[in-house]
């Protein structure tokens, strides 16, 4: 704040508080009865009528706290301009020094368990450790992948050990700090309706299940050329990619003929934020060992 | 000397008084803050939203979001664990009008932008039971239905600009092109995505 506006505040607002104390003094001065009395103000309403009394001693008190710890207030805290107040506070100050203890006294908790493997958090001797993950987990995980992890519509069920990026220590704990972005291209442009009708026939096939073996044919070569470079020729998906295994009756955005359809019409890109500037790596490591936990019987 | 009686009796002068005690106030406390840098100047490298990001902000007000959520994170430690850094004057410098909202009856959204995935975004506003089965927000299905003419959106951007925001001319003449067609849900999923990532000058890593 320039020194102008400094002065602008600092004279605004001792000039409000003495003023204040001004006219409450003397407005009692030139009370006319400094004791109890039975004179009225001289206006009667409906037979009411109010006494000429001065303000009670009590009240008057109170005005006069609440003018010094106005002025005691200004003393220790910003207020006045530029001046900082004699205890120096800030609630940037403050917020810091609420991290530094949170730091000291929490972070500890964490990093207990963080020279622990990720095998070793699931023995019954650690569970406190993988409790603290799940709720770590409930805070930031639950609202895609659900409070028991088992998913929903176009958000991965962490619990039937399918993964799309690698179910192992470092890929999920790659996943959980850089995030992670699926990228499958819309195919109706290159195939065509008809296309993408035997495509999906083919896609059913790929999990065993029924499907028009004619139009799985027709569709195979085109699988080998275009879908095989990412969801591998066997159609077992690819971690690197986060291709999904094709073969395990395992959907993420539906397994009926038409959903199948439409995810190979338009295309598909799920993406899982990245969670590195919200938790630490120890944090990061007991959510992994409870993410894990949850495939693991 | 004056006397209680004489304000109490004299309205003309009772309500000149009342003024100066109550424009003290005003003047000491807001008047000053149209004239300090810090509450003036953008954050450095701030971007302005875009015009698909635009309507999704007047989508947002309209549909009343900003009376349950919040975009002020306040700095205390529960917050700023939670929603990210405090938030700070500087970054809503071309908010008109600024949406800190008052009260929270879902999180705060200041920084909300990254942190779920687009369809995340657009399943948890079609039904937000869907993903979040204990949530009491309503649904907002008819963003789906809704298709955007772009009509007004380069008109808005130039009211933006003469209250401060630097558009250019050329994000105001391609304004249309970036809105027509495009339904309500793009346009406030993109607005909820940009939000407190319009820079980036406090996602230090943890």
């Amino acid at each position: 704040m320039s020194a102008f506006w400094s002065a602008w505040v600092t004279v605004i607002t001792l000039a409000v508080i003495f003023g204040c104390t001004w006219l409450l003094f003397a407005t009692r001065r030139s009370q006319p009865h400094q004791e109890l009395t039975e004179e009225t103000v001289g206006h009667s309403f409906d037979g009411i009528e109010e006494l000429d009394n001065p303000m009670p001693k009590w009240w008057f008190q109170m005005f006069v706290a609440t003018v010094i710890f106005g002025l005691g207030y200004l003393l220790l805290y910003p207020g006045l301009g530029n001046f900082a107040g004699l205890l120096g506070w800030t609630s940037t100050k403050q917020w810091q020094e609420e991290m530094a203890y949170a730091e000291e006294n929490y972070a500890p908790i964490f990093a207990q368990y963080a020279s622990l493997s990720i095998d070793e958090l699931q023995l019954s001797e650690n569970a406190a450790g993988l409790r603290i993950g799940q709720r770590l987990y409930a805070n930031n995980c639950s609202l895609c992948h659900g409070t028991a992890g088992t998913g929903a519509y176009g958000f991965p069920n962490l619990t039937n050990n399918d993964w799309l990026y690698g179910g192992d220590e470092t890929a999920i704990k790659h996943s959980i700090t850089q995030g992670r972005m699926g990228a499958m291209p819309g195919w109706l442009p290159v195939l065509g309706e008809e296309g993408i009708r035997d495509m999906t026939h083919y896609v059913l096939k790929l999990s065993g299940r029924e499907h028009d073996a004619g139009s799985a044919d027709r569709a195979e070569p085109q699988y080998q050329a275009l879908c095989a470079a990412c969801h591998m020729p066997d159609g077992t998906g690819m971690y690197a990619l986060g291709a999904p295994n094709l073969t395990n009756d395992i959907w993420l955005y539906g397994g009926e003929f038409g959903q199948i359809a439409h995810t190979l019409r338009v295309g598909r890109s799920g993406v899982m934020p990245s969670f590195r500037h919200l938790l630490t790596d120890d944090q990061i490591h007991l959510i992994t060992a409870y993410v894990t936990s949850l495939s693991r019987d | 000397m004056i006397k209680h009686e004489t304000i109490e009796k004299n309205t003309g002068l009772m309500a000149i008084l009342i003024m100066i005690v109550i424009s003290a106030g005003g003047l000491a406390e807001i008047v000053p803050l149209f004239f300090k840098d810090s509450t003036t100047k953008p954050i450095e490298n701030m971007r302005t939203y875009t015009a698909l990001e635009l309507e999704g902000r007047d989508i947002y007000i309209r549909e009343g979001c900003h009376v349950c959520h919040t975009q002020m994170i306040r700095p205390f430690r529960a917050e700023t664990e939670r929603y990210g850094h405090y938030s700070t004057a500087n970054e809503h410098v071309w908010e008109h009008p600024f949406l800190w909202g008052s009260k929270r009856t879902g999180p705060d959204l200041a920084r909300v932008g990254g942190r779920y995935s687009d369809d995340w975004q657009r399943a948890h506003l079609y039904n937000p039971r869907d993903v979040v089965p204990e949530s009491i927000m309503p649904s907002y299905p008819w963003l789906f239905d809704n298709q955007m003419d772009g009509r007004l959106t380069a008109r808005k951007m130039e009211v933006m600009r003469t209250l401060g925001v630097p558009y250019t001319d050329e994000q105001i003449a391609g304004a249309r092109a970036e809105v027509e067609g495009r339904y309500e849900i793009d346009a406030i999923v993109a607005y909820l995505q940009a939000l407190g990532r319009t820079h980036d000058n406090y996602t230090q890593t943890r």
